[in-house]
């Protein structure tokens, strides 16, 4: 039988510590619907995502409601269009398909849909190239849509032409869309190592290796964690680690919970638990303030790396054991303009780019919702994504970049996006340029350590 | 199925009373209670059995929130689940 103490602390996580599942993200395998026809494509599309997620966020909400624990959002990941779309050379297809996608978030009263993707780490298809020059167009006519690009891997190396390419897109997604401050580019992002399973947007998108139908589920609760360190000030690491791997346990049960129920209610397989500690913009649920609770007197300082890498690990060692499936990206997450923390720093000059890719070794993603002055060139966001890659490559680790040059802001100005996707200070980038790397080309030849057979 | 409802307030003369009447009133059975001063607030929990009841948990949990509502408290129902998944392996 539970005791009193037990129902109150699962209450109080829910009610004052922002405790939430943060996503139940339905993947949806779009080969059978694959193509070349644009609209025959698209139709296809809508009609199978209509289908098969047509009872999910209904099902979201009744879990919601029975189980007392908000699930903020519901969402779906599909099949990278390009190989849905493959045949296709026309990049209008592609835009009427990413309409299509819209169109089927709406209807199935999803937030966000992603797989308007592309994975291009060794080199690109026809429908892989289409589909990325028709990135700037679908991100500015759609509103749900999001999008993603795999540029490179530990086994594959760099793709430099898709990396060039990439900070070409991220231009001119910001100049398509500069009436709402480059928002498009907040649902893009360019990846290393980028996984099949991950339910967190923007890069979620339904691999090549699941199934017709999947459930993944992503969980939340930095609120959570820093409360458990308030209690434990002044206590050495191994028990601010406990601590942690303690707290995430009893958040992983939630997403776990979240995702045998719902899986069974839909009948559809229940894929992974996502460990990822994901804030949000609201004071009290930030990353940043469990670095800060650490002993850091702001995030960015010096020790911030070592902080998030305890977090990260603890994070894992405690959330494995919670869940039958872990997988997407499990770790912690440190976007800037979704965590109160990483925005109060980042606007007290303690946390920088530097700082940020550096944090990225240790952590379970990369640059996350930054943005840059709106003059940073194609080639500058060029090299920040090679650079972030690098680490994902050398780490064998997935990295993700996801910029925003704000046309027409400079460095203190803020950028506003409301939601979930919150506020961000603009920040600085190294001046010097980086053209002449950028304009080489090629492919950067996997490490060493990819030989493991 | 079997449900946790909490009620977290200032204490007040007939608070048990409302929460078990509409209990009552829906068919629900109280299997367990509890009743204790934690920080000064008035905690109770209830586990109850919701199998003979014939609205829907959303109902359930609409009206328990508004009689919240009317005497100042804070009432959740919750599938025991919830604690179970957390709290037991």
């Amino acid at each position: 039988m539970l005791n009193s103490l037990e129902i109150m602390e699962t209450i109080k996580m829910i009610a004052e510590e922002h405790l939430d599942i943060r996503t139940v993200t339905m993947g949806i395998s779009l080969m059978s619907c694959a193509g070349s026809d644009g609209e025959a494509v698209s139709q296809k599309v809508y009609d199978t995502i209509t289908r098969r997620a047509e009872k999910l966020v209904k099902t979201a909400e009744e879990l919601e409601t029975e189980l007392g624990i908000p699930i903020i959002n519901k969402r779906i990941s599909v099949t990278p269009a390009s190989l849905v779309l493959g045949g296709s050379s026309n990049p209008d297809d592609f835009v009427t398909l990413a309409k299509a996608l819209d169109r089927a978030a709406d209807t199935t009263g999803v937030n966000f849909i992603g797989g308007y993707s592309a994975l291009v780490h060794k080199g690109m298809t026809t429908g892989d190239a289409t589909l990325i020059a028709s990135i700037p167009e679908a991100l500015a006519v759609t509103e749900r849509v999001c999008s993603s690009v795999n540029v490179g891997s530990t086994r594959a190396g760099i793709n430099m032409d898709a990396v060039a390419l990439m900070g070409r897109m991220i231009k001119e997604t910001a100049e398509r869309t500069k009436d709402r401050d480059g928002f498009g580019c907040a649902k893009l992002v360019v990846f290393c190592n980028a996984v099949e399973d991950n339910p967190f947007m923007a890069g979620a998108f339904c691999g090549i290796g699941e199934p017709d139908t999947v459930i993944n589920v992503g969980v939340s609760g930095p609120g959570v964690v820093k409360c458990a360190l308030e209690q434990v000030k002044g206590a050495d690491f191994g028990i601010v680690a406990d601590t942690v791997k303690k707290t995430a346990f009893k958040i992983t049960r939630m997403g776990q919970l979240v995702a045998q129920e719902a899986s069974r209610r839909l009948n559809v397989p229940f894929g992974i638990v996502d460990l990822s500690l994901a804030p949000t913009p609201a004071v009290g649920d930030s990353v940043a303030y469990i670095l800060e609770e650490m002993g850091l007197e702001r995030c960015g300082t010096h020790g911030t790396t070592a902080a998030l890498a305890l977090l990260n690990d603890a994070v894992k060692k405690g959330g494995v054991m919670a869940s039958s499936y872990v997988g997407g990206l499990s770790g912690a997450f440190i976007p800037v303009s979704e965590d109160a923390g990483m925005i109060a720093a980042a606007q007290a000059g303690a946390l920088s780019l530097d700082k940020l890719e550096a944090m990225t070794c240790v952590c379970s993603v990369g640059l996350d919702m930054i943005c840059v002055p709106g003059d940073t060139s194609a080639q500058t966001l060029s090299a920040i994504i090679a650079d972030e890659a690098a680490i994902g490559m050398i780490n064998n680790k997935t990295t993700a970049v996801r910029l925003i040059p704000a046309p027409g802001k400079t460095v203190g100005d803020i950028v506003e996006f409301g939601g979930l996707l919150g506020t961000g200070p603009v920040m600085p980038v190294n001046n010097f340029k980086s053209d002449d790397f950028i304009a080489r080309g090629g492919r950067i030849p996997a490490p060493i350590h990819s030989l493991r057979n | 199925m079997r449900a946790v409802i909490t009620v977290i307030g200032h204490d007040k003369i007939g608070i048990i009373y409302e929460v078990s009447r509409i209990l009552a009133e829906n068919n629900i059975n109280i299997l367990d209670i509890t009743q204790t001063i934690m920080q000064d607030m008035f905690t109770m929990i209830m586990l109850v059995s919701t199998e003979k009841c014939s609205k829907s948990f959303k109902e359930i949990s609409d009206t328990l929130a508004a009689l919240g509502e009317t005497l100042g408290l804070s009432i959740r129902i919750q599938h025991e689940d919830i604690f179970n998944s957390m709290h037991r392996i």
